[in-house]
């Protein structure tokens, strides 16, 4: 792990292996004291790639004596992300032979970033996480039964959102996950809101993590949700898939900047970049960021760069998407590659693999079917009532 | 004891504070600097860690409070002028005002809206947004128009467990004065008959109040009796309330500050052709604001908006009928 700065004067400030504890003040620090006016608006500073300094998943797996016992937290990962594609598949289809109405959106090709981000979650232990319409690894690896998305797709009366509301737009707020709404952007100060109660009744250690995607990054509401809790120092992990496209709509029609990632020293916050293909450095940058959250550092901004191998939903071909980014190395499945280093290290065989696969499918076909039996919303038993004091609602107005 | 309107939302958040840990106060300018009327002061001095400054960012304020609601807490936001409040339009309407149907998760908050004229003030820091909030599902949307009220309803709406939309009036703010607060008032969503009378009824809320009671004040000396009543309330709408007016004058104006566009004057007559239509000997009335941005200058200001005057002539006419 290592901290590179450019410094107005196109310099660079560097450190190393050595430095892993360093943080951005101290970072300003150094810069300052070689003279160098860090806080001029071109100063940039960002935690790169941190498998390229440090990767504390590598093993050489042709000495046997050598090799260090699979990383913890890899494999786990590896199975939330194949359950998500997996059930994801199947909404897909779902949705093309005209059982689920309104949309289906999937994080194909997002499944590394979504899921590394959430396994290093406690749920049970305080955290909160808001997730955005690309994080189905997300949300199972930090512990959504996978009941939860296949009754909210089919809109079952006894799913979190009872089929007030479908999809994507799914949450357990009382549990720790929030339930987004579409405008993005918008859950990011709702996250500081809930870190901002933990500190007023004095809970610290707690960690809060939204997701957001290249587009959201161009909202009002972004900004001044980063701000805010740049200002409060809140413990929270904002996790921007740079997925290149939002909608249709290219990077280059989104923002200016060289990266998106420069715009956390603009916010005064820890920025990270990581490959969002490569499970080994989302894993490892999640890690950090989170620790540090956690430990009181203040909110963190990691930008992974991937590509959405899918449309923005199943209704959308993504034909603007050029050939020349489909054959790029963004495009690489993060599944596949995931697999192939399980593989090449020996964590696993061909077997368990095809094993995992066959568990997740039969998982996701057992929920179905329950799901398939379950009553449908009957609009005569329905409250109609958007309070929870119920003698001041006025729901049945209109009827 | 003299007690502002303004010193009762003052008293009202220090007493929240005081009982209830759950609160806390966010706004712009609201800490050391007490907010731009004074509402807060003190209180950060008062209640250490718990009124905070935000960066003028009302976006995410509110969405800041749903987050810290859903956790348990009772946030009371400041927005500096209910105006300011478009900026969190969003987070208001789409994300507070869903979450209780979408989720089964109630969010309690308050958002304060400093509204309302005020002689100067312009099209940016004078306007009256409640037909706006009240408009969408999931809100409540309160407009105190006296001392005692903006007292008792603030206390109710932190201790309410939805969102409440809490239009203080402005030009209330210094002018108004009670001789001491009160215990108790009327519960949330009920109407309150401010003046008895027999002739005709005056719907009205907020700061419309007052100029509604001194034209039935003026048209007591011709013998007139004018009913008028003070909603309180303009989401729910306390629709029996405004019947048994109507039962016993037969004739209805509806006075709002607001634009004249739907909103509330439109719905409350809405409501009593659709539900007390045998009961009306006149057509009913109503009177806005006009459909124009708030000027600037006062006198432009005094013709924008309903007036003892404006009010006066309109029950004339409908008196006449």
């Amino acid at each position: 792990m290592g901290i590179v700065g450019q410094l107005d004067d196109c310099r660079k400030l560097e450190f190393g292996e050595g430095d892993r504890g360093a943080t951005y003040s101290d970072f300003r620090t150094s810069c300052s004291e070689i003279g160098c006016a860090a806080r001029k608006p071109f100063f940039r500073v960002t935690r790169v790639s941190a498998a390229k300094t440090h990767r504390p998943l590598s093993t050489r797996a042709t000495s046997k004596n050598q090799t260090i016992a699979p990383h913890k937290l890899y494999l786990p990962t590896y199975k939330w992300m194949l359950l998500a594609r997996v059930l994801e598949d199947k909404l897909a289809s779902l949705y093309r032979s005209g059982k689920i109405v309104g949309g289906v959106y999937l994080g194909r090709g997002q499944e590394a970033f979504s899921a590394a981000l959430s396994v290093h979650l406690d749920q049970a232990g305080g955290d909160v996480y808001a997730p955005l319409i690309r994080d189905m690894a997300g949300r199972l690896a930090f512990g959504e039964a996978l009941i939860d998305p296949m009754r909210t797709y089919l809109g079952s009366p006894l799913g979190p959102m009872r089929g007030r509301d479908g999809n994507i737009h799914r949450g357990r707020p009382r549990e720790g996950m929030l339930a987004m709404i579409s405008h993005l952007g918008a859950m990011v100060s709702v996250v500081n809101g809930v870190l901002l109660a933990r500190r007023l009744r004095g809970i610290s250690g707690q960690v809060g993590a939204a997701c957001v995607g290249d587009g959201a990054t161009s909202t009002g509401s972004f900004h001044e949700a980063m701000n805010q809790a740049a200002v409060e120092k809140l413990p929270l992990v904002v996790a921007v898939a740079n997925n290149q496209f939002a909608y249709s709509t290219p990077t280059d029609r989104q923002y200016a900047c060289a990266d998106l990632v420069d715009r956390a020293a603009g916010y005064g916050v820890m920025g990270y970049r990581c490959d969002g293909t490569n499970l080994e450095e989302c894993l490892t940058t999640f890690g950090e960021a989170v620790r540090r959250a956690r430990e009181g550092e203040g909110p963190q901004l990691v930008v992974g760069t991937l590509l959405r191998l899918s449309g923005h939903g199943e209704h959308d071909d993504a034909s603007y998407v050029p050939a020349a980014v489909r054959k790029s190395a963004l495009a690489a499945d993060c599944i596949e590659l995931a697999g192939q280093r399980i593989l090449e290290r020996r964590w696993a065989g061909e077997a368990d693999l095809a094993t995992w696969k066959s568990d997740a499918v039969n998982q996701v076909e057992e929920v179905l079917e329950q799901v398939a039996s379950e009553p449908v919303p009957d609009p005569t038993g329905e409250a109609w009532c958007s309070l929870s004091v119920r003698h001041l609602c006025e729901g049945n107005l209109g009827a | 004891m003299n007690v502002t309107y303004l010193d009762a939302i003052r008293e009202a958040q220090a007493k929240a504070l005081a009982q209830d840990d759950r609160v806390f106060l966010y706004g712009q300018d609201i800490a050391g600097f007490g907010g731009a009327f004074k509402a807060t002061k003190r209180l950060a001095e008062e209640f250490p860690g718990r009124v905070l400054d935000s960066p003028i960012s009302e976006d995410a304020m509110v969405g800041l409070a749903i987050g810290a609601a859903i956790d348990g807490m009772r946030p009371i936001i400041e927005m500096q002028f209910a105006d300011f409040s478009s900026i969190a339009f969003n987070q208001i309407v789409n994300q507070a005002g869903t979450h209780y149907y979408r989720t089964g998760v109630p969010v309690p908050f308050v958002i304060r809206l400093p509204s309302g004229g005020n002689k100067g003030s312009g099209p940016f820091h004078s306007q009256s947004l409640e037909s706006l909030y009240a408009h969408f599902p999931g809100l409540v949307v309160l407009m105190p128009a006296t001392v005692e009220d903006a007292y008792t309803m603030l206390l109710d709406a932190v201790s309410l467990d939805d969102p409440v939309i809490f239009c203080e009036h402005k030009m209330l703010y210094y002018h108004l004065k009670a001789e001491k607060l009160p215990e108790e008032g009327l519960p949330i969503g009920k109407a309150r008959i401010a003046r008895a009378g027999t002739h005709a009824t005056v719907v009205t809320a907020g700061a419309m109040l007052h100029e509604a009671l001194k034209a039935a004040n003026q048209l007591a000396e011709e013998a007139w009796d004018i009913e008028v009543v003070d909603l309180r309330s303009a989401k729910p709408i306390d629709t029996d309330t405004l019947l048994a007016s109507v039962a016993r004058t037969g004739r209805i104006l509806c006075v709002a500050e607001s634009f004249p566009w739907g909103g509330l004057n439109a719905e409350v007559i809405a409501r009593v052709v659709g539900e007390g239509f045998h009961l009306l000997d006149a057509p009913p009335m109503r009177l806005n604001s006009r459909d124009t941005p708030i000027p600037y200058h006062p006198n432009l200001w005094a013709a924008h908006r309903p007036t003892a005057a404006s009010i006066t002539t309109a029950l004339r006419k409908l008196l006449g009928f």
